[in-house]
């Protein structure tokens, strides 16, 4: 293949890849920047990616899916909320909780209810996933390579879901900065004692936060499972959540620096998917190992301050508790 | 202070007829657990007015604020509103009632511009732009009439304090406050802008505006109040106007004894330096400097006190001392070891006999989960006493700690009890006895009555004295006059961080003290 | 930021870990019951897997030895006020020592000599792990929460690209080292106690169970009777009074967690030494997870860690016998239970705190105030 189609190819993978991802680090930002630490992604999308899948199984209708997605993904975000946010407990260890137990509990559902050891049926009907669309004369256009394959690649052949997170950026941008709760949000993770004495709810705030985030990362878990790839299978979130959580690290915890870092690192992923085994000219074989370890490294430079400094919402992880 | 009285106005500023009062508490009682915040308390003021509201750390005042304020809830009473009878749930509720307050650390989002945090809560409307519009109209309207100009596209952190404070106002005002209530706004406050505050103060009440302001510096309830509550022990204790009293019988109230302490001791025998500062400065972390070209010796024998207003650089001083804080300038030499150049942190400075008792002892000083034995070796764990080749000698600490216990009339004396299950006034002697027993030459002590119930503080007056009788240096800091003149044998005061001038006990008197401590010049004096 | 009343500390200590552990299972038992399997049976048979035999009971303690390496490693953490989720990824490194020494030296040493070589490699090789995180956090502020979970990313990719391109057994399809010669070889448990005249059955169970039991009493002695653990704890209950006495804060950071990493990779002792006798991809399984359950449960003391190790270990063991019996069940159902109990130990606490608070506070008691 000459190399434009394969740069082509690659970024269209890219975009698959960076969708999941987006949508959790999008609803982390809600979540970390009303101050409540959110390592909840993975075990919220793996969760979602299990309801949607089981339901699109059993109903047959991918809406219904990610309905189930969205609801069991917001019923474990305000578990963590109600430990964290109401209880005042740790929010680490109640992320950590949640995310070991949707471990579990995926595959043990998935065995007791389909008798599949750990996974859920195949979507094997297209009404049952969200497939890709394709937009109007997207085959006729590959035949010309420079606007008519980028344009049938790149911006048609995607998800619904797809183009969702990609509308979603901008409109989170918008809620952060133009909006009254937006303002409130950010008010209530750098000083809550501030929110509260100007008669806000705090609590309150935080958990809409954290709901927003578990839509959103119902969202990405039904993505996974049902556009993605036909249905559920163990583990398939594999690290996407820490993966998305270290791109909200890297975006400085704003939506589109935090998209940036999102394209960055699925672009290194698609990118090793790509260069498994290739001899690459002057520098040879490069362990696919090394680039999929790249956003970790590249997050640790940047949280160590090497390169650029994230500053974190100031009451990030502190339960707010009134003083006496 | 150095204080612009306000100008009495023209019409009486006491009530106006038939007009209820803006703020009327029956009985309000507040408990946090065991500490009984507010007992009972009545407290009638006048709309228009400017009212003080006075007592020690701990009285109850910024309690019974917050509880006004919609932050608290009282366990019982009853707040009337300009005669409305009131039940705040939440600050909103007292936000919705005409009342607004300025907390004693600003409720302020410092990355927010000063429009965004006085908005905030009060946005006008879903959408922000529109809201942000109306608001600098507003706001611009308010700033002319009251005189309170404020950069409203600043960023809040890089504001002076005093500009922080207006904003905190401004807020109050955008949200309608036709009651105001300022918690000790003049802790942080250099005396310029304190003396702006009252100017502004004045202008609010010419306006209608009731003023509540919570301090414990009688000298500012003097210039500013028109009528002043006295708050002890979270009951009120005394009301009056403020032209009937003066500073002497506030405080005699606030104190609830005869204010002079007498502490029984014979004239000082100072012997050779044992510590000698030169040429300190420390800096905070903002690079500003906090102690200011610093000088003096510390004698053997002798209590040399620290006069100052808060805030002036004492406990920069005294933690730079420690080891704490390093200094960005000068020299301490303790017993001819220089600490500065050696770069001898807080450990050896403890070997080389330099004991330190911090003044906000709950916070620096102990370990509230940690029994009362493991407390009771803090920064002394590595001593031979205490610790053999790594190993804690667990006997001998709790046989050294039940014996300080004892002594130190701490209950109940048992060393394996955890620290939090003390009371207050028991953690604090706890500190002072593993201070004061852990044989130091020079003893650095900051507030050592502070949060101590009176019957403690003649026994640790004592303790202090004895010890300087056996020949110890003590260098005492406190911003309490009469323990400084009680104490001291040496008086030195401090303003802005330096050392503005150094007195023998024989010619320290209270009125020259407090105007050193104001700033003001023994010439004009 | 009291709480309203005070537990008393037996009850902190004891029944507070009890009753979130009962809270626990009961949500288990729930799950297990919407499941279409009956929680009693599954209870039972789940005993009897971990308990009912010798060979059960030995391969409950092999599970329970990697529990109490990395328990103790993020109590050690914990104590000094630092939430270590690298375990993982330091016992993996800790493996790679222990690994390392043995290919290197099994045809050369005898065992008496590579034992101790192993032990120090675990602990240097686990240790370096964390010093990196720790190093950024005491240096450079950076959030050694975030970094640590990196780092088991990073740990993984590596381990993963040393053993397919490095290790590998030349002539081997599966990424997998060489087994190594009996001389870097743990022996097993039966084999230690045959001299004895104490019989076995055989199991995983091997001398690091005993290295394990002397980590724990170390970890004791260090943290409750020397000095240098006087200053860990109190630099992780209030830095300030920690600077106050002289201890800084930022090298016990330093400390703590080189310590937890050389915990952590003693699991290494146990799996590459003990039991696989050579070095493969993910040998930690999850260990590390499981030590922040147990560290949460075992209330960071090590007694109460080995008993939640134990548990755990009687969890892990039991719970791949109940697929057996029970078809709607699998091993699965552990993880879940393990997430309920760092969810209730570890951040619900105060749920259950303040009932039991208000229960105990009927009785008469002799308050100083």
């Amino acid at each position: 293949m000459e190399t434009y189609t394969l740069i082509v190819l690659l970024l269209a993978a890219t975009i698959r890849v960076a969708t999941p991802l987006l949508l959790a680090a999008l609803g982390g930002m809600f979540s970390e920047r009303a101050g409540v630490i959110d390592l909840g992604l993975e075990g919220k999308m793996l969760g979602a990616a299990f309801a949607s899948a089981a339901v699109a199984a059993v109903t047959g209708s991918a809406w219904a899916g990610l309905g189930a997605g969205i609801l069991v993904s917001v019923a474990l975000a305000l578990l963590i909320g109600f430990a964290g946010i109401t209880h005042r407990g740790n929010q680490v260890v109640a992320a950590m909780a949640v995310n070991i137990m949707v471990a579990g509990l995926g595959p043990s559902l998935a065995l007791a209810w389909f008798g599949l050891g750990g996974q859920t049926p195949q979507l094997n009907a297209p009404s049952q996933r969200f497939l890709e669309i394709t937009w109007p004369w997207a085959e006729q256009a590959r035949a010309t390579p420079a606007p008519g394959l980028l344009y049938a690649e790149l911006l048609s052949g995607h998800s619904l879901l797809v183009y969702f997170a990609a509308a979603l950026v901008p409109a989170a941008a918008w809620v952060l900065h133009g909006t009254r709760f937006g303002l409130r949000l950010r008010a209530v993770g750098e000083n809550p004692a501030a929110v509260d004495t100007a008669g806000l709810s705090v609590n309150g705030l935080r958990y809409q936060a954290v709901l927003i985030s578990g839509v959103l990362c119902g969202v990405a878990g039904t993505y996974l499972s049902t556009a993605a790839s036909a249905g559920f299978v163990r583990d398939m979130t594999a690290g996407k959540g820490y993966l998305a959580l270290a791109a909200l690290i890297f975006g400085k915890w704003r939506p589109y620096p935090t998209l940036g870092a999102c394209l960055l690192f699925a672009f290194t992923d698609a990118l090793a998917a790509r260069l498994q085994g290739v001899a690459l000219p002057v520098v040879g074989v490069i362990p696919v190992q090394f680039i999929l370890a790249l956003p970790y490294v590249l997050t640790v430079l940047l949280l160590a301050g090497f390169v650029g400094k994230a500053v974190a919402p100031k009451a990030i992880g502190v339960p707010y508790a009134k003083e006496d | 202070m150095n204080v612009v009285p306000v100008q009495p106005p023209g019409e009486p500023a006491g009530p106006a007829r038939n007009e209820p009062p803006a703020l009327e508490l029956r009985g309000v009682d507040k408990h946090f657990g065991a500490v009984h915040a507010n007992r009972s308390v009545s407290l009638t003021i006048a709309a228009g007015t400017v009212h003080g509201l006075v007592g020690e750390n701990g009285a109850g005042k910024s309690t019974l604020m917050n509880i006004v304020y919609g932050y608290h809830r009282a366990d019982a009473g009853e707040i009337r509103v300009h005669g409305r009878r009131a039940d705040f749930r939440r600050p909103h509720d007292a936000i919705a009632a005409g009342i607004g307050m300025v907390h004693q650390h600003f409720m302020l989002v410092e990355n927010f511009t000063v429009l965004e945090n006085v908005v905030l809560g009060a946005e006008g409307g879903r959408w922000l732009a529109q809201g942000l519009a109306r608001a600098r109209a507003e706001l611009e309207r308010i700033a002319r009439n009251h005189g309170l100009a404020v950069p409203l596209d600043a960023v809040v952190e890089q504001l002076p304090v005093g500009m922080q404070q207006r904003v905190e106002i401004l807020k109050a005002l955008y949200r309608g406050a036709e009651i105001l209530i300022l918690d000790e706004p003049t802790a942080v406050l250099t005396p310029q802008e304190t003396s702006q505050l009252f100017t502004l103060l004045g202008r609010l009440r010419e306006q209608g505006k009731t003023v509540i302001i919570v301090t414990h510096k009688l000298r500012e309830i003097m210039a500013v109040t028109d009528r002043v509550t006295v708050m002890r022990q979270g009951a009120v204790v005394h009301e009056t106007d403020t032209s009937a009293t003066s500073e002497r019988a506030l405080a005699e109230q606030m104190v609830g004894r005869s204010v002079l302490l007498q502490v029984e001791k014979t004239p000082a025998r100072p012997g050779g330096v044992l510590l000698a500062v030169k040429d300190l400065e420390v800096r905070d972390r903002f690079g500003v400097p906090r102690v200011r070209r610093a000088s003096f010796e510390l004698r053997a024998g002798e209590i040399l006190g620290i006069a100052g207003v808060a805030g002036n650089g004492q406990t920069e001083l005294l933690e730079a001392l420690a080891g704490i804080l390093t200094p960005t300038r000068g020299e301490i030499v303790l017993q001819g070891r220089n600490l500065v150049r050696g770069r001898v942190g807080p450990r050896e400075r403890r070997r080389l006999g330099l004991a330190h008792v911090p003044e906000d002892r709950l916070r620096m000083g102990i370990i509230g989960d940690f029994t009362a034995q493991d407390n009771a070796i803090l920064g002394q764990q590595d001593r031979p006493a205490f610790s053999r080749g790594g190993f804690l000698r667990r006997a001998a600490i709790a046989a050294a700690c039940e014996h300080k216990l004892r002594n130190y009339d701490v209950r109940p004396p048992e060393p394996g009890r955890l620290l939090s299950a003390f009371s207050g006034g028991n953690q604090q002697k706890l500190v002072l006895a593993r201070e004061i027993d852990g044989d130091p030459q020079v003893l650095l002590i900051g507030q050592p009555t502070r949060g101590v119930d009176i019957g403690a503080v003649e026994f640790i007056h004592r303790q202090l004295v004895a010890l300087r009788d056996a020949g110890k240096g003590l260098l005492l800091v406190s911003v309490e006059l009469d323990e400084i003149l009680g104490l001291s044998d040496r008086i030195l005061v401090m303003f802005g961080g330096e050392i503005v001038a150094e007195l023998s006990r024989a010619e320290a008197t209270e009125q020259k003290l407090g105007l050193l401590m104001a700033g003001v010049k023994e010439g004009a004096a | 930021m009291s709480a309203p009343g005070r537990l008393p500390r037996w009850a902190d200590v004891g029944l507070l870990p009890i009753v979130s552990l009962v809270a626990a299972f009961a949500v288990s038992a729930a799950i297990i019951a919407a499941a279409g399997e009956n929680p009693w049976t599954a209870l039972r048979l789940l005993a009897a897997g971990a308990f009912g035999s010798q060979e059960a009971v030995g391969y409950t303690l092999y599970y329970a030895t990697n529990f109490i390496f990395t328990g103790l490693a993020v109590a050690v953490a914990l104590h000094a006020g630092l939430f270590n989720i690298g375990c993982e990824g330091q016992a993996y490194l800790g493996g790679l020592g222990v690994g390392l020494v043995g290919l290197a030296l099994d045809r050369h040493w005898p065992f008496w000599a590579i034992l101790p070589t192993a032990v120090g490699a675990a602990a240097v090789f686990g240790a370096a792990w964390a010093f990196i995180p720790a190093w950024l956090q005491a240096r450079r502020g950076s959030h050694i929460v975030i970094t640590t979970i990196m780092f088991n990313f990073i740990a993984s990719a590596l381990m993963t690209y040393l053993l397919v391109n490095v290790l590998i057994k030349p002539g081997q399809q599966s990424p997998e080292s060489r087994e190594l010669a009996a001389a870097a070889c743990l022996p097993g448990m039966r084999a230690l106690l045959a001299p004895l005249g104490i019989h076995l059955s055989p199991s995983p169970l091997n001398l690091a169970f005993l290295l394990a039991l002397a980590a724990s009493a170390l970890v004791w002695v260090y943290l409750w009777r020397t000095r240098w653990g006087y200053a860990l704890r109190t630099a992780g209950k209030n830095p300030v009074a920690a600077v106050y006495a002289g201890i800084s804060p930022s090298r016990v950071t330093i400390t703590a967690m080189l310590i937890s990493g050389a915990l952590a990779g003693g699991l290494g002792l146990n799996e590459v030494m003990g039991v696989q006798h050579r070095l493969l991809l993910d040998f930690p399984g999850g260990a590390g997870f499981v030590g922040i359950a147990v560290a949460l449960m075992g209330r960071n003391h090590p007694v109460g860690i080995i008993l939640a190790a134990v548990l755990f270990g009687g969890l892990y063991q039991g719970g791949s016998e109940l697929s057996f019996d029970l078809p709607h069940l699998n091993r699965d159902m552990i993880v879940v239970i393990q997430g309920l109990v760092i969810l209730a130990c570890g951040a619900l606490e105060n749920l259950f705190r303040a009932p039991l608070t208000a229960v105990l506070a009927r009785r008469p008691q002799n308050e100083a105030e």
